[in-house]
């Protein structure tokens, strides 16, 4: 102003400084925001490009003809009988059927029929026995028995495993993955969806191309169940009473500020609480859901806590006075108007609580979860609670540790439905705000 | 007090509905309001006025009990409501507020239908026995509320849409809904346009016939235009009260004179 010649068309030092400094700031916040996507694609491409392979599995479909000479020797069809030819009854038929592939296609191999039978699963014996004793009526005919290949023919497939890979490697040979070669083109080998690595039950360490995760992934529900079951009435009702009704004072001061410490207090130590109260003292089954559903209670709950007290809060004073005015009483109030008004961020809440919950790995480690292969789904609520089972992210975990690397991929797989499990409840909870969401 | 009644302001003769003696209001170690007595009369309308914070709307929302949702706040001497004492531990604020129905500064609908706003008092005291005599009361308390005849078509729609005037007068006749003996109002008009706060105000004067209405306004020619009986508080005191006329052409403390001709507040 003092300066008569300052023009507004021109700006001086002190406004190119600042503006300078604007647009700096700017950059490095975009440059922040570029970074962190970047590694956002990064993980996601990486866990894409690793773990879609596990959904894709390598078949062998044979003419399997069920010989009653091996089968059942007395011809009666008596399933006590049946049960008596062990898998080993079942190997020469499962090569038989290989020399009928190899003499029907023209195959030309030097292999003997009993390698030509490594390429499938270890299972496949097994899986045929089984299919025997379900269907004992098949017994002297031929079927069409689609086989699980082995994981190195699986991997040979899918690039994992190479001629050069396979040097030192007992369990294939290059004649084999010849052969293999020779059965894919004859359409006898196949690599297609595999529904059983979504449904199924984990494997042994023998046997990664028979690995689900599908039991786990029960598992993990019992736990969800558990944990909502118990978390959100808590929750829910113990947030109400310190938003609404308790009394202001240094007690509740206390409860509050430990509530927010509980949030921060790392999950191992739940897993560590939960195994010395639930297990060590009240005997609750080891590796059971059941547990595992209420330590992740006790860790789910300060969230639905916070979430819930908040949305409480932001119901604007004015409802409640408007109800209490025309004589409602406090918990009138506070059932008929602020609650449901508060419902879908305490939803919003319970849903991100939730998919924490199902996330947590760590204290499933110390209550058994982790390490404990359950074979079969479980028969129902009662058993799916109090059997032992494993969990989604246990189970990933179990398979990343294990040497094979096929269990790799089957670990990346894992990660893959996980992470649609948490990105469809997260969706949900953003849905339900956006859906439910008032303006005041 | 009062025996200056004016020609159009008749009220003496009528009752006293809400009788306040001695009441002292400390908010913590706040001493808020100072040995306020006052008579409130049956079908009159009374005006608090004074400066902000001068403890009108804490009175105010002594006379239904608003403010034992406040932790920090005491109410100490006597409220009589027909000769009752509110503050008597056996009276239930719950059952007092369906007596004493309030009216607020701000519109606060429920976010719910018009009819649903309106029918929630009677529900929950169970005024109608069925959904013919909840319609009846509804129609009834928009029709006081003056605001049938905008809504009559459109009971489904939320309050939260109507528009500020709308909404206030909404709130009225929710307030009216559950047949109030009093009917408190805080500032309502202070959010709405001045044709919306005529209606309000037209609205209060038709109430008079059926209710003991208390307002409290920062406006003093709404004082003037809607009430027969004026209180004027400063400093948590009540300097005085009297009829409208008198406080507004003749009043007898120096602090009252001062306000209202605008030199304090």
């Amino acid at each position: 102003m003092t300066d008569a010649t300052t023009s507004l068309l021109t700006p001086d030092a002190h406004t190119k400084k600042r503006n300078a400094a604007e647009t700096r700031f700017k950059m490095y916040g975009m440059a922040a925001i570029g970074v962190g996507l970047a590694m956002l694609l990064l993980l996601m491409g990486t866990i894409l490009s690793n773990g879609t392979g596990a959904f894709q599995q390598t078949f062998i479909t044979l003419k399997v003809e069920l010989l009653e000479a091996k089968l059942d020797k007395k011809g009666t069809r008596n399933l006590e009988d049946l049960k008596k030819v062990t898998t080993f009854g079942y190997t020469p038929l499962i090569k038989n059927a290989f020399g009928q592939v190899v003499t029907e296609t023209g195959i030309e191999t030097k292999l003997k029929t009993k390698d030509q039978a490594k390429l499938l699963s270890k299972s496949a014996a097994a899986d045929l026995r089984n299919y025997v004793l379900a269907k004992p009526d098949q017994i002297g005919k031929t079927v069409e028995f689609t086989f699980l290949a082995s994981s190195r023919v699986d991997g040979y497939l899918k690039g994992r495993v190479s001629r050069a890979s396979i040097e030192n490697d007992k369990n294939i040979n290059v004649a084999q993955l010849d052969f293999v070669d020779q059965l894919k083109e004859a359409g006898v080998l196949k690599k297609r969806f595999n529904i059983n690595f979504i449904l199924g039950a984990d494997a042994s360490d023998q046997r990664p191309e028979a690995a689900g995760i599908g039991v786990a992934m029960a598992g993990s529900f019992f736990m969800m169940l558990v944990v909502l079951a118990l978390a959100l009435p808590i929750g829910v009702a113990a947030s109400i009473y310190l938003e609404e009704f308790a009394p202001k004072n240094w007690i509740t001061d206390i409860i509050e500020v430990n509530i927010s410490n509980l949030a921060a207090v790392p999950s191992i130590v739940f897993g560590i609480l939960g195994l010395a109260v639930f297990i060590n003292y009240m005997h609750l089954p080891q590796s059971a859901p059941l547990v595992g559903g209420l330590v992740l209670t006790l860790m789910t709950l300060p969230t639905i806590i916070i979430s819930t007290r908040a949305s409480l809060k932001s119901v604007p004073p004015s409802i409640r006075d408007a109800a209490l005015g025309i004589g409602a009483s406090k918990m009138q109030a506070v059932f008929h108007h602020v609650l449901p008004l508060a419902a879908p961020g305490i939803l919003t809440g319970t849903i991100i609580g939730l998919a924490q919950a199902l996330g947590e790995t760590a204290p499933l480690l110390l209550i058994g979860m982790i390490g404990f292969i359950a074979s079969n789904a479980p028969g129902g609520i009662t058993e799916g609670l109090m059997s032992p089972n494993s969990a989604m992210p246990a189970q990933i975990y179990e398979w990343a540790k294990r040497a094979d690397p096929a269990f790799y991929e089957r670990a990346w797989g894992g990660i893959i439905i996980l992470l649609v499990f948490l990105i469809t409840m997260n969706t949900i909870a953003v849905i339900l705000r956006r859906r439910f969401e008032r303006r005041w | 007090m009062y025996d200056a009644p004016s020609l159009e302001n008749t009220v003496d003769q009528k009752s006293t509905k809400i009788a306040a003696k001695d009441v002292q209001v400390y908010y913590g170690d706040t001493h808020a309001i100072k040995d306020v007595s006052v008579d409130l009369l049956d079908k009159t309308v009374t005006a608090f006025i004074g400066p902000s914070g001068c403890g009108k709307s804490t009175f105010l929302r002594c006379l239904n009990r608003m403010n034992d949702t406040i932790d920090i706040c005491r109410v100490e001497g006597d409220i009589l409501l027909d000769n009752e004492d509110i503050y008597d531990p056996k009276v239930d604020p719950v059952q007092l507020r369906a007596k004493v129905g309030m009216v607020f500064q701000k519109p606060n609908p429920f976010p719910k239908s018009i009819y649903d706003n309106v029918a929630y008092g009677p529900r929950i005291h169970g005024l109608a026995r069925s959904k013919a005599e909840l319609d009846e009361i509804v129609e009834k308390s928009l029709r006081r509320g003056a605001i049938w005849d905008e809504v009559k078509d459109r009971l489904d729609a939320p309050g939260t849409g109507l528009s500020g005037g709308q909404q206030q007068r909404l709130c009225i006749a929710r307030a009216v809904a559950t047949e109030p003996e009093v009917l408190l109002m805080d500032e309502p008009c202070s959010a709405l346009d001045p044709i919306a706060t005529a209606q309000v105000e037209e609205l209060i004067d038709e109430l008079r016939s059926n209710f003991s209405v208390v307002i409290v306004t920062h406006s003093m020619q709404q004082a003037a235009r809607v009430s027969q009986k004026t209180a004027f508080f400063h400093l948590g005191n009540l300097v005085e009260f009297g009829d409208t006329t008198q406080i507004f052409t003749n009043p007898i403390d120096p602090r009252t004179e001062s306000y209202i001709t605008g030199r304090i507040g």
